[in-house]
């Protein structure tokens, strides 16, 4: 049932679309020779134009002629990468460091570097795209590669014209792939909806009702509006296909609202987790978890701009990677300067490291905003996390937040694994829970005081990494995630790591499931009353701590 | 002497007085006759501005002793005292948006400008009687007054104690951000309200009106304070203070710590109120931004930074702390949180007593040397 | 008791001995008042607009200053934080006496200094582009009113060339500004024919981060089989995580374009931009003009900055412009007092960095040209689209029936921000 399509970046889509009316374009043959150099070479100069308008007919033209070299000279124009060189030829350019390095369009040739005065670029805008993509799909549907083939059917789809259903029929019956052959039959089902013969009609109502698609459900829905299907066996056909639809869609918004929910649910648990070690397990109010987030976040930053410079691009995609040690280790090295220097000295007044520690929070932020500036950073997703997983009708979700579920998960186990087993982490929940009985065992409680705020931090900066790839790095990340941070540690139980993981997720389900019926705004505050109401009922959270350790 | 007054009189040692009475002289008629009658140029002259901003520190210090009735006193650290503060300014502020009347942008007779232009094509339910400032004030105190009663009772009756209350209570002073951002609530949306044209028939750009405003803000501090100084000093006082220190034995010993909390509570939140009341027509602004979690946390830091305890510790925490940040803001824009969150550690760690715990231990140690030098003497 | 009372008669000595009369020298710098948050949350905005005002002022001073005096930058930080503007804009007025101020951001900060330069009789330029409805006699508003940004933007995704868009998304974050953009284009939509089912109107709170919902509701709304556009007017910080859900979510713009009124190249900095490819902006400047002007201005920016990657955007556009006229309007009046210099505002002209010329109206808003650019994978932007000549400034919108009555002319006769149309 579901099956995954990994959708790529808008720049390699390639889609058919409504702009391409024009007859002609249909009757090209599909695998047409490849065109001569110099008809190539007309075909392009007529791209230097101003005129938006010329400039759709000169692609057009261009779709008509065919082949390979046709396919990637449009594939640059839509990425912005053709130019006027100076003579007045077009040529493909690529920046490269001041130079640009350049292929003639017509022939493929490299010819030698130039400057960014001597070329023009030839502006395109959205509807340019759009044409492009539907006479690059056109194309691309006799391509070799399945996998352009499977893209190019799916997103002619969306788009359907009447004109397009001879070149289905013909693709579907060259087709050797079955994931693609099925496709086009989509395609031709969701064209002979509008066909002459009844019978067609009703097969295709019927093959769209197993497409549990929002686009084919508005569709079926058109059809349905009055005096447009007169014939009343298709009509009840197309009733049964969108009540089919509906339930199926029903069911994936569920499903989506839980997806949304564990993914939000995954933030706030990664924001909140450090919180929990520094809150929870220490009893320390920190007020500077944030910005224990934010240098994570800024960390990666660095790591980030360094492979950019020093290490090959095409390692770039794991800077990831070499954040996560760097991240951990910049805001636990942080954590022990400040338990060190501040915090030790406050034991046991837990309201006096709230007010320390916020003035802690002003100076990292006011440090950041001196060092990096007061604007957002950029932190790119690496190409492995960009895009989407599509589940089935429409439930998309993205890739960087499934990885932020899955990092989630990990890093929350590790902690537990952690604490559970490790010498240190016996050390920890001993002085955590009787301070003078561990130290008359000889355990030096400074240290793992320091320790263990250090462990609280260092994953503050991992979150901080993980959430730098969906949120703004600027200064001010930190102050967007301490509140709701409190919220999750308080609301699951002080003390309790279980608490915390609850806690985060059920607050994130309940928001999103809240988010649909009464808009973001109303669904948090919602969230907010709820958790008031519900620490009335429990006072000490949803998992509190029972026994000694409880105490206040 | 009747009762009252020799119990008013007994609020304040012999000294307290002295410094209370001189600090009141201070504050209501050097400053305004400084303003008022010295001419603008000479250096002796204090400039609207600062009239204003001491007009603005004063209504922080009255909320800062609301917040320390409750927290130095009886151990509630609440950081949502910013809603409190906030309803008293918006009532205040709906009272001066009714004063607009027709010299609103869009010249309706009743409706505020931002309702002409969201269409409400009349005033909601709620919006009514603010025209009657008599009401307005009523409401400043009412209306913080119930919220904290209704909050306090959920909170007390069930035991949430520490941290859990503080957290809570923010939930509940960042659900009320949200709720006052909307535009559907009635209340301006994020620009809140603004553009007061007069209260009382006075002009509230003239700089008498000010001064007026200045000086009903120290009147009102002053009396605050002795009011809470009543409070800490009575009965119900040094129970707060024993619910303070070990609140199941005062449970055990049969008083209702839940009733006292209530009623100090609801209390502290009605001074907020009016605290916030008589700020907003001197900054002549209020919107949802006295409500962000951030202002509700700086509360309790003045209070710590003056001395939590010490009602006159808070005051001055607020004046104190309200101040740096005025000048530093203006002095060094780039780099004065450096200077403010390092203020904060350094009080923390070197003032565990804040800043009148300093003063009174300069004072003891000086007593302490006098009586060692005189016990020198007389063994001379 | 008795200090007091000593206090007292030194107060009065001092009153009667020290009477003013000290008049302006002239080798007195003239103050300029800066006032942008430096710190807290509209930082990320502001900081650059400080930057760019101490760029004009000491461009400026090497040119000799204005009216033979320097001109001296007065900074402070209003750290975000709405009352702490009125404080401070009282503060630059009454203790350091600046001669006018360049500043705020936020509609409610501007809100919230207004009583305070009507009062003291100051002078505020404000740079960003707004929701209208007002005119102070005493700010010149030198961004975009809503009729010089929104509605052209959404009458170029009508058009053909803008892809026929005829189902319309309004998101924004839930605060003045687009609440009356979106009132108007609302309206102005309606006028055009477009049905009331095909316009969906969202707003989120501030610094909204999880847009999984919005962005799976507009992708909902857009499958109806008519070409949907987005139309945002989402600020600040929620902006990053926004364009991060659209391009993960694979919403290109050849399908669903989104128009922005508040993401610049400043915003756009902080995000990166591959898969945004073709979202566009409305804005009356963009950094990737190609014109002698702006690249000259463009290239003293960067050697006063020390960083060439520093971007330069509309509202920093707005403050040159709005700067070059000030210092204008002080040498016709040949002194910096407020009335004077405000008179020779009017009708002041400067060029635009992006060509052609900006007239200050007696409405205190600019005439100024429109550009639609679609984004590039630099971070920059590449105009698709210009009017032909320069629009000028709404303070009020035609298309809210309350203020189409509206006028505001500070000259005389009316010399008013919000009269009556006069009927003849």
């Amino acid at each position: 049932m579901v099956h995954l399509t990994r959708k790529g970046r808008s720049g390699g889509k390639i889609l058919g679309t409504a702009a391409l009316g024009a007859a002609l374009l249909f009757a090209a043959a599909p695998a047409a020779a490849e065109p001569s150099e110099a008809d190539l070479h007309a075909a392009l100069q007529a791209l230097d134009t101003k005129k938006f308008k010329q400039k759709a007919q000169a692609i057009e033209h261009l779709g008509a002629l065919g082949g390979p070299r046709v396919l990637e000279v449009l594939g640059a124009l839509a990425k912005g990468r053709l130019y006027v060189r100076e003579d007045g030829r077009i040529v493909i350019a690529e920046r490269a460091g001041k130079q640009y390095t350049i292929q003639d369009a017509a022939s493929g040739r490299s010819e030698p570097k130039a400057g960014k005065k001597e070329l023009k670029k030839i502006k395109v805008n959205n509807r340019l795209r759009r044409l492009i993509r539907g006479v690059a799909g056109r194309l691309a549907l006799f391509s070799d590669d399945p996998g352009q083939r499977l893209e190019a059917a799916d997103n002619l789809i969306k788009n359907p014209k009447p004109q397009a259903l001879p070149l289905f029929r013909q693709a579907r019956d060259r087709e050797t792939d079955d994931a693609v052959r099925a496709k086009l039959e989509i395609g031709i089902a969701v064209l002979e909806l509008e066909a002459d013969d009844p019978a067609l009609r009703l097969a295709a109502a019927t093959t769209l009702a197993e497409i549990s698609d929002p686009d084919i459900h508005s569709l079926l829905k058109r059809r349905l509006q009055p005096d447009i299907e007169p014939d009343p066996a298709v009509r009840d056909a197309l009733h049964s296909a969108v009540e089919t639809i509906d339930r199926k869609l029903w069911l994936f918004g569920i499903a989506e609202n839980l997806l949304f929910g564990i993914s939000l649910g995954s933030v706030l648990l990664l924001a909140a987790i450090g919180l929990a070690i520094t809150f929870g397990v220490m009893g320390v109010i920190n007020m500077a978890h944030g910005e224990m987030i934010m240098l994570g976040a800024y960390s990666t930053f660095m790591v980030q701009e360094i492979f950019r410079s020093v290490i090959p691009p095409e390692l770039f995609g794991f800077y990831l990677l070499a954040a996560l040690p760097v991240a951990f280790l910049m805001s636990a090295a942080m954590g022990v300067l400040i338990e060190r220097g501040v915090i030790r000295f406050l034991y046991g007044r837990p309201l006096e490291t709230l007010l320390a520690t916020w003035g802690i929070s002003l100076i990292l932020q006011q440090l950041v905003r001196s060092l990096f500036g007061a604007n957002n950073r950029e932190v790119a997703n690496p190409e492995w996390i960009s895009g989407a997983v599509e589940i089935a009708g429409g439930v998309t979700v993205t890739l960087n937040r499934l990885c932020i579920i899955l990092f989630c998960l990990a890093v929350v186990a590790a902690l537990a694994a952690f604490i559970r087993y490790s010498r240190f982490g016996l050390n920890m929940r001993a002085v955590t829970q009787n301070r003078s009985m561990a130290a008359s065992m000889g355990i030096r409680t400074g240290q793992v005081d320091a320790l263990t705020f250090a462990l609280g931090s260092g994953i503050a900066g991992v979150a901080g990494m993980a959430l730098s790839q969906i949120s703004n790095v600027s200064p001010n990340l930190g102050q967007n995630f301490i509140v709701d941070s409190f919220m999750v540690v308080v609301f699951g139980g002080v003390g309790s790591l279980w608490g915390t993981i609850v806690g985060a997720f059920s607050l994130g389900i309940v928001n999103k499931f809240l988010e649909p019926v009464s808009g973001a705004i109303l669904g948090k505050i919602v969230v907010l009353i709820f958790i008031i109401l519900f620490i009335q009922m429990r006072p000490r959270g949803l998992f509190a701590l029972k026994g000694r350790a409880a105490g206040d | 002497m009747g009762p009252l007054s020799s119990r008013l009189f007994a609020l304040e040692s012999r000294r307290g007085w002295t410094v209370f009475m001189g600090l009141a002289a201070v504050l209501m008629l050097v400053v305004p006759v400084l303003n008022l009658v010295v001419p603008q140029d000479a250096w002796l002259h204090v400039s609207t501005f600062w009239v204003t901003t001491l007009g603005k520190f004063l209504c922080f210090a009255m909320l800062a002793l609301a917040l320390d009735l409750i927290w130095g006193y009886a151990g509630i650290l609440s950081l949502g005292h910013g809603a409190f503060f906030g309803l008293g300014g918006y009532a205040m502020g709906m009272y001066l948006m009714r004063q607009i009347g027709e010299r609103g942008v869009y010249g309706h007779p009743e409706l505020p400008d931002f309702m002409v232009f969201l269409n409400w094509k009349e005033l909601p339910w709620y919006w009514f009687g603010f025209d009657s400032f008599a009401f307005a004030v009523l409401m400043a105190m009412l209306v913080p007054g119930s919220l904290a009663f209704v909050f306090g009772w959920l909170a007390f009756r069930s035991r949430i104690t520490g941290v859990y209350f503080s957290i809570i209570s923010q939930a509940m002073v960042f659900a009320m951000m949200l709720a006052f951002f909307r535009n559907e609530m009635g209340f301006g949306g994020n620009n809140g309200l603004t553009d007061f044209k007069d209260l009382l028939g006075f002009d509230l750009s003239a700089s008498t009106t000010k001064v007026g405003l200045y000086l009903a803000s120290a009147l009102m501090l002053g009396l605050v304070y002795l009011l809470c100084r009543y409070v800490v000093t009575s009965k119900l006082g040094r129970v707060l203070i024993a619910v303070r220190d070990a609140e199941s034995r005062v449970r055990f010993l049969g008083y209702s710590v839940t009733r006292a909390k209530l009623f100090v509570f609801t209390l502290s939140a009605m001074l907020a109120g009016i605290a916030g009341a008589l700020y907003v027509p001197q900054v002549g602004i209020i919107n949802p931004g006295e409500f962000t979690p951030a202002k509700s946390i700086e509360i309790a830091i003045w209070v710590a930074v003056g001395g939590r305890g010490t009602l006159f510790g808070a005051a001055a925490g607020a004046v104190a702390v309200n101040g740096a940040k005025s000048l530093l803001t203006g002095i060094a824009p780039e780099i004065w949180l450096f200077f403010l969150g390092a203020l904060f550690i350094l009080v923390t760690l070197l003032m565990p007593r804040g800043l009148v715990g300093v003063v009174r231990q300069w004072h003891e140690r000086r007593a302490i040397a006098k009586t060692s030098r005189s016990d020198s003497h007389a063994s001379a | 008791m008795k200090t007091v009372s000593k206090l007292m008669a030194a107060v009065c000595l001092f009153a009667g001995s020290l009477a003013a009369s000290e008049g302006v020298r002239a080798d007195e710098p003239i103050k300029v008042g800066v006032l942008h948050s430096l710190s807290g949350t509209m930082a990320i905005s502001e900081t650059a607009l400080k930057d760019v005002m101490e760029f004009l002022i000491s461009e400026q001073n090497a040119k000799g200053g204005v009216l033979g005096r320097k001109l001296e930058a007065v900074v402070v930080d209003p750290a975000s934080d709405w009352p702490l503007f009125a404080e401070k804009a009282r503060e630059l007025i009454e203790q350091h006496e600046v001669d006018v101020v360049f500043g705020c951001w936020t509609s409610v900060s501007r809100k919230s200094v207004l009583p305070v330069f009507e009062e003291l009789n100051g002078m505020l330029f404000y740079p960003v582009q707004y929701e209208g409805e007002e005119s102070s006699r005493n700010i010149f508003y030198t961004g975009a009113a809503p009729n010089q940004q929104a509605i052209p933007a959404v009458e170029y995704l009508m058009s053909e060339d803008g892809g026929s868009v005829e189902r319309w998304v309004l998101a924004g974050t839930d605060y003045v500004y687009p609440r009356t953009t979106n009132k108007i284009l609302e309206a102005f939509l309606k006028a055009k024919g477009v049905a009331e089912e095909d316009i969906m109107i969202n707003y989120t709170p501030f610094g909204h981060s999880d847009w999984q919902t919005i962005v799976s509701d507009i992708k909902k709304f857009a499958s109806a089989g008519k070409k949907t556009a987005v139309v945002s007017t989402i600020n600040g910080d929620a902006n990053v995580p926004f364009y991060k859900e659209l391009g993960n979510q694979g919403i290109a713009a050849e399908d669903i374009p989104v128009v922005a009124f508040s993401v610049g190249e400043e915003e756009l900095a902080g995000i990166d931009t591959g898969p945004l490819v073709g979202h566009l902006a409305a804005w009356n400047y963009f950094m990737s003009v190609e014109d002698d002007h702006n690249s000259a201005v463009i290239a003293k920016w960067h050697e006063f900055i020390g960083k060439d990657t520093r971007v330069f955007n509309d509202p920093m556009e707005a403050h040159y412009i709005g700067f070059q006229m000030w210092v204008q309007a002080v040498e016709k009046a040949g002194t910096t007092d407020i009335d004077a210099v405000r008179a020779a505002m009017y009708g002041q002209t400067a060029p635009n960095l992006t060509g052609g010329t900006a007239v200050m109206n007696v409405n205190h808003h600019l005439s100024k040209p429109v550009l639609i650019g679609e984004i590039q994978d630099d971070g920059q932007f590449e105009v698709v689209w210009e009017t032909d000549g320069v629009v000028p400034g709404d303070a009020w919108s035609d298309f809210i029936p309350e203020s189409a009555k509206l006028m505001s002319d500070w000259t005389e006769p009316f010399s008013c921000g919000n009269c009556e149309k006069p009927s003849s």
